[in-house]
């Protein structure tokens, strides 16, 4: 034999190489769908109605964020185990879901019940598109926790139902409900002689007001994240042009982001870009402008209802958290005042081909009782989708003036889904935003943006469209 | 005798390479197929779908302008450092009186210089997230605001903000470069520099006729090592700017488009594609590298 040449190393390490993947553990999944068939479920009783294998453990992951995981170990998980005592409950918490969670899909092996959240949450779309959820329509149509005359579905918010759905099909739990409005403190509109208000026209005044005392900024967003100024863009075109314009954002119709009401909302907060930011806005994120605000730097900014929560830490104690809706654009807006951008949200999933699916489902159905939500409710500061889960309860502040702005709103609530269904829409118009309120890009450019990225996605075949 | 060598160097060889070709080789080749895929991260069976994904990357304006970056950067990057490491390192070396001695405390710069390195990328990007701040926090801010300027949008504003992470980059890379050449220069005969000294020579024909040619290798091995820097930059990218790569994408690279579109719209088909293309880049650069790099070698 002769010596190997360091040529003939090299050429047989490349065929090696290519010949190994076939051998090789492969990144890709098995080619042909290997994948365990659901379990079924055991069986029901009046006591058991989701029929929970008690032998079989059950994993949770909770999302440590913005509501930590306290609640699932403090509140829902006992709540649970007094009804099951033999039932194992594996407790599990990590920020990020996708890259622990998604090779154990990919792996065949997920586990029951998932807070699939945060900025690093897996896509639902894909899931979806996969089968790997289960379909919650056994737990809704099950007798709620409190009143087993009366189904959960009768006991929740029917909007948490619907934009859990995909296709018709419900397969995600949404847990809390969401407002989002202008937020300030009540002591300094107190102090001030400054209303909330109701007009553009009075909106405008008050910034101009704010602006020539010189004491604070009057507005400003979480510049680093621009979702937080194009949701409230798209909230007040829902208020000029109505629920449709939203519907057509989020079907991906012609024309929906260059429709008339949508560029009217986004030329009235470019304005205000324009005219009455705080400084540096653009290089602040949602906490930096959220302090400003504690301290007393800047008037007013759009958020959701976790905010109260989210700057517990910082929040002068008089300083009184409370919101208002977006004030009306013109006389003739399609929706009165008060309409409001609410959106259940906080996602729960349970995965069809984990091992004891049904344990997800009857977790689900814990959370959702009155209980399980109103010790929630309290111990996070936010609201539920679960109806008078905060009766007779005591609420801070903010959560109150939310609570309050919520009831008002009645049936004028609107939402989009585009966000979570289309991420990259999402990343766009974002990104657009951001320069709208820089003054980087005209109204114009903005809404084109946006327009030709939704028509990018609805012509590209490997992307799973939805409908509303 | 023969066949006992051969035995020998196979029996080293076998576990790296076996290694290295699970861990590396074959994820690369796997990659190539699933390129040519829809896969969207959970789904059994990916779909074929040729060279779809690549026919859609050419249309892909953020990912053409992440391409730009890195390119501006390959060439940047290594240029400003080399420049910079070169210069400190010669006062450091050879900068001081009579041109023999570093200039006055090059003990204590040669240890300042490094720190830099010593720091994790994250770390740093968090640091310059402060440095960088539009606010009366902002460590270059801070003095503009109250000398009652605007503050500038080092990371918000999307003229600004590429510049901002190449200078984070060159700032970070200096230091290890200083230590690089001070280490070339030192091996460099003392009797070179002296007898210069002696025919009269300065400062800047002692760096240009002398320690420039006799570096040169050790340059080369910088400026490959920047090029490959330059291809990656994901980290502070990531982890510093706004929208992750932004403003508006104007600070995005390859490598945070091939993350984006992967883990965060569950595209990996097409994530694989961009890979592929990065991949080629990444051959280029060094075949290219080494191609230049292809010269006389002066003998001391």
């Amino acid at each position: 034999m002769t010596p190997l040449s360091r040529r003939e190393l090299l050429r047989s390490a490349v065929l090696a190489g290519l010949a190994l993947p076939v051998a090789s553990a492969c990144a890709t999944p098995a080619g042909d769908g290997g994948t365990s068939s659901a379990p079924a479920a055991g069986a029901t009783s009046a006591a058991n109605p989701l029929g929970l294998a008690e032998d079989r453990p059950l994993e949770i992951w909770i999302f440590d964020g913005g509501f930590g995981d306290a609640y699932a170990k403090d509140i829902h998980e006992p709540l649970l185990k007094a009804k099951y005592p033999k039932l194992e409950i594996k407790h599990n918490a990590t920020q990020e879901i996708a890259k622990t969670l998604q090779p154990r899909f990919a792996g065949g092996n997920p586990p029951e019940f998932i807070n699939n959240s945060g900025a690093n949450a897996m896509d639902f779309g894909a899931l979806v598109q996969d089968g790997q959820l289960a379909d919650l329509t056994p737990l809704y149509d099950a007798p709620s926790w409190d009143d087993p005359t009366v189904k959960v579905r009768d006991t929740i918010d029917p909007a948490a139902i619907e934009l859990g759905s995909y296709d018709g099909t419900p397969y995600v739990m949404n847990y809390v409900n969401t407002v989002w409005g202008i937020w300030y403190s009540q002591k300094l509109f107190d102090d001030n002689g400054w209303r909330p208000p109701k007009t553009w026209e009075e909106f405008t005044a008050l910034c101009e007001e704010i602006k020539k005392a010189g004491e604070m900024a009057p507005f400003t967003y979480a510049g680093r994240h621009p979702y937080y100024i194009y949701e409230a863009i798209l909230t007040l075109a829902a208020k000029i042009g109505g629920k449709d314009v939203l519907k057509n954002i989020d079907n991906l119709e012609d024309g929906a982001w260059t429709a008339e009401p949508v560029k009217q909302a986004a030329g009235a907060f470019a304005e205000i870009g324009a005219k009455y930011l705080m400084q540096g806005t653009a290089g602040l994120d949602h906490v930096q402008t959220q302090t400003a605000q504690n301290k007393g730097q800047v008037a007013m900014l759009p958020c959701g209802s976790w905010l109260e929560n989210e700057q517990k830490d910082t929040t002068p104690a008089d300083f009184g958290y409370a919101m208002f809706a977006l004030p009306g654009f013109t006389s003739s807006d399609a929706m009165p005042y008060g309409t409001l951008h609410v959106q259940p949200g906080e996602e729960y999933v349970v995965s069809a081909r984990s091992a004891n699916p049904r344990a997800g489902m009857e977790y689900m159905r814990a959370m959702l009782s009155k209980d399980g939500a109103g010790d929630f409710m309290e111990l996070v500061s936010t609201l539920t989708v679960v109806k008078g889960a905060g009766e007779g309860r005591e609420l801070k502040p903010g959560l109150r003036s939310a609570a309050k702005a919520l009831l008002v709103a009645g049936d004028n609530a609107v939402w989009f889904l585009f966000r979570k269904w289309y991420a990259e829409l999402h990343d766009e118009v974002a990104a657009a935003s951001g320069q709208l309120m820089n003054g980087k890009l005209t109204v114009d450019e903005w809404a084109e943006r946006a327009q030709k990225k939704a028509e990018a996605i609805k012509n590209d075949s490997s992307v799973k469209k939805f409908k509303r | 005798m023969r066949h006992g060598r051969t035995r020998f160097a196979v029996g080293f060889l076998v576990l790296p390479v076996t290694l290295y070709v699970v861990y590396v080789i074959a994820p690369y080749a796997q990659a190539f197929s699933i390129a040519l895929t829809n896969w969207r991260g959970v789904n059994a069976s990916p779909q074929f779908v040729g060279l779809e994904n690549f026919r859609r990357l050419l249309e892909d304006t953020v990912f053409w302008k992440a391409v730009g970056h890195n390119l501006l950067l390959l060439v940047l990057l290594p240029v400003l450092t080399i420049v910079i490491a070169l210069f400190f390192a010669f006062l450091l070396n050879a900068g001081g009186r009579g041109g023999t001695g570093g200039v006055w405390g090059s003990r204590f710069y040669r240890v300042v210089f490094f720190f830099p390195q010593v720091l994790a990328i994250a770390v740093i990007a968090v640091l310059f997230q402060q440095v960088f701040r539009p606010d009366r926090s902002g460590m270059l801010n801070a003095p503009l605001i109250a000398m009652g300027f605007e503050p500038i949008g080092f990371l918000s504003d999307t003229d600004i903000a590429l510049w901002s992470i190449l200078g984070v980059l060159v700032w970070q890379a200096v230091g290890f470069y200083v230590v690089l050449f001070s280490a070339g220069i030192a091996s460099i005969p003392r009797e070179l520099f002296e007898a210069a000294a002696i025919d009269g020579a300065g400062g800047p024909p002692m760096f240009f006729r002398i320690t420039l040619p006799l570096l040169w290798d050790t340059i080369q091995v910088g400026w490959v090592y920047l090029g490959i820097i330059a291809l990656d930059v994901f980290a502070i990218v990531w982890v510093m700017t706004p929208e992750q790569g932004g403003p508006d994408y104007s600070t995005t690279v390859m490598a945070a488009e091939i993350y984006r579109n992967a883990f965060e719209y569950s595209r990996f088909g097409y994530a694989s594609a961009m890979g592929v293309v990065l991949f080629f880049f990444t051959i280029g650069f060094a075949a290219l590298a080494l191609r230049l790099s292809r010269r006389e070698r002066i003998e001391f």
